[in-house]
């Protein structure tokens, strides 16, 4: 248990630096789906097991790969060679190492050791029932923002060049020239 | 022995490694990816409440690390439709690059 622990949080850590700071894209996109890999490891070594199973097969299956074909669509392999920080990028340093200091000195003053030892398990079979009767309407609500967020990404990556022909007017003057013709 | 502390500083590092991300690089994807990196570790908090806290048979952590996951996926979909928008548009993906408001 403490040897998972350690050895699946020692990878995610590591792999989430080297996704945020490698320069190259594609190694920055390998690396997340070895940290989201890690994620869903830990997930499994505390109990929620469909919990990580859905992590690993969303997050490294879906999300890492959509990132992949992003990244060779926008060819971001290619622009290796502009530098890879913003120009004010101490100032992000600083809130981000603030932001942690913030929340690590939370947690080691305020948070109550609420331990129930006993290990629980979260099996699709509770997790189905539940969702079933008593989350039925986030879960009819996630369907719906999932069915919107398809066709929204679909039509803002649809290149748009009939829409504005057809703005334009020149659909009706090429259907002259053709009846003309 | 392994407790909610540690479960949480991971969860810490992690946001702050995202944020770091979100703040710091000048490319859009990579941006995307520091807050999928945020969203994986408020996931983990819940988990860890959900484990470590005494609750007998409630299952709140685990049904609302779900639908993170799938509102997450969905983020992550329009965010990347919405990147290839601005790369067909303004010919680059950086995000210091896209400021004609600005100017």
């Amino acid at each position: 248990m403490t040897a998972l622990f350690l050895f699946f949080s020692l990878i995610l850590i590591i792999s989430a630096i080297g996704a945020m700071s490698l320069r190259n894209l594609v190694h920055c996109a390998l690396c997340l789906a070895v940290s989201f890999a890690a994620l869903g490891g830990l997930f499994i070594t505390v109990g929620a097991e469909f919990v990580g199973l859905v992590q690993i097969l969303i997050y490294v299956g879906a999300i890492a790969v959509l990132i992949v074909f992003a990244i060779l669509l926008v060819r971001g392999s290619e622009i290796g060679k502009l530098p890879r920080w913003e120009s004010s990028w101490k100032i992000g340093l600083i809130i981000s190492i603030c932001v942690f200091m913030t929340i690590s000195l939370c947690i080691h003053f305020d948070v109550k050791p609420i331990i129930s030892d006993k290990p629980k398990t979260a099996t699709v079979d509770i997790i189905g029932k539940e969702l079933m009767t008593d989350y039925i309407l986030p879960l009819e609500v996630v369907g719906l923002l999932l069915t919107a967020a398809m066709i929204g990404a679909v039509l803002l990556a649809m290149r748009d060049r009939p829409a504005l022909v057809r703005r334009t007017g020149q659909i009706s003057g090429t259907k002259k020239a053709e009846a003309s013709r | 022995m392994i407790e909610l502390k540690h479960y949480l500083l991971v969860s810490a590092l992690l946001f702050a490694i995202g944020l770091a991300g979100v703040l710091m690089r000048r490319n859009s994807i990579i941006i995307l990816a520091g807050i999928e990196l945020m969203l994986g570790a408020a996931n983990l908090n819940f988990i860890a409440f959900w484990r470590y806290a005494d609750n007998s048979g409630s299952l709140t952590g685990v049904i609302f690390s779900l639908f993170i996951i799938a509102v997450s996926a969905a983020e992550a979909a329009v965010g990347l439709g919405l990147v290839i928008a601005i790369y067909r548009y303004f010919k680059t993906s950086d995000a210091e690059d896209v400021n004609s408001m600005k100017d």
